[in-house]
């Protein structure tokens, strides 16, 4: 594992050290972030299948339902039943906040609200399949609208969990082991360096006693010479 | 306030328009692409595309993907479902976990 290019002091020791403590917190924040995200998403992602094998059910059905319409009806008279719809609808777009990430939500309104208002056509030139295909459309559409907000919100969990795990994998396989490995490097060669110094103060030692043997040796001999020298 | 847009061919979208939605019947997929890309800019917030368009304009739509609005969300069209919709499911499972764990006994 590499290790940081640092200087191995005490001082980048102590930096080093309160670096790892908070990658590691960071590591299990961002670990439990990703698990809970993930659980989110599995439920919704099973939902969403659902719903969406749903809608293109009940799709199917309308489209059946329009082309024994269409079958009946001349085109030009379908479009012009249908040219101008007498239904408007609008959507207010809120924001939902799943563990930070920013979800739309969808608020529908439609312009009439009656049910049975919807038609925008008079009924003497047109069949009864329109008639029950829009009805059965206008079922769908709630539907629809749930469908697009589950899959935008799957989407954007989707992505929001990738990045979360990319972190996770970058502080776990990448940082934590890299800073430990320098953390390590520096309390060796600090260790060392203690090594060194004790070695060369007990040489120091060493040598000034030798030094001090030496002196008094010869200050012995000196002094035996003195007394040799007085005796003749 | 935000609009819902419909793109497909005139069959499969003529019947969303009784309904309310605005609808941009298209022929072919560059006609489709330079409407999404132009009513992605306006005020809509969701946009559907029917299948038979969608799968030839799939990087047009991985564009948006990543962003809050609009959502485009691939329905069936007149001529059936090629299954994009769950294909894209799946492929966000992938992408979150890494593997397809939800989808893969089918």
């Amino acid at each position: 594992m590499a290790r940081m290019n640092v200087n191995p002091t005490r001082m980048v020791l102590t930096n080093l050290k309160r670096k790892l403590v908070v990658a590691i917190r960071g590591h299990k924040l961002m670990k439990d972030k990703r698990d809970e995200l993930m659980k989110r998403f599995l439920n919704l992602a099973r939902e969403n299948k659902v719903l969406r094998e749903e809608v293109e059910k009940m799709l199917k059905e309308v489209y059946q339902n329009f082309a024994i319409a269409n079958a009946v009806m001349s085109s030009e008279m379908m479009e012009e039943a249908l040219m101008y719809p007498k239904q408007g609808v609008s959507i207010s777009l809120d924001r939902k906040n799943v563990m930070s990430v920013d979800v739309p939500v969808f608020n529908f309104e439609t312009e009439t609200d009656d049910e049975s208002d919807i038609y925008p056509y008079g009924f003497a030139t047109t069949s009864g399949e329109l008639d029950s295909t829009i009805s059965r459309l206008n079922e769908v559409f709630p539907v629809m609208l749930k469908l697009a907000a589950m899959e935008k919100e799957a989407s954007l969990l989707a992505q929001e969990i990738e990045k979360t795990r990319r972190r996770v994998n970058a502080l776990e396989y990448i940082m934590i082991p890299r800073l430990e490995e320098t953390i390590r490097y520096i309390k060796m060669k600090l260790d060392e360096n203690e090594r060194g110094n004790q070695t060369r103060l007990m040489k120091v030692k060493d040598m000034m006693i030798e030094e001090a043997i030496l002196e008094k040796q010869r200050f012995d001999s000196e002094c035996l010479e003195e007394f040799k020298a007085g005796k003749h | 306030m935000h609009k819902i847009g419909v793109i497909g061919d005139r069959a499969s979208v003529l019947g969303f328009k009784a309904v309310g939605l605005d609808v941009f019947p298209c022929h072919d997929k560059d006609e489709a692409k330079e409407t999404l890309h132009r009513i992605a800019k306006e005020n809509y917030a969701i946009i559907y595309i029917t299948e038979g368009l969608c799968k030839d304009m799939i990087e047009d739509i991985e564009k948006y993907k990543d962003e809050r609005v609009p959502a485009i969300i691939p329905i069936p069209g007149m001529d059936g479902s090629y299954g994009i919709g769950l294909a894209n499911l799946k492929k966000s499972v992938e992408r979150a976990v890494g593997a397809d764990i939800l989808f893969g006994d089918e």
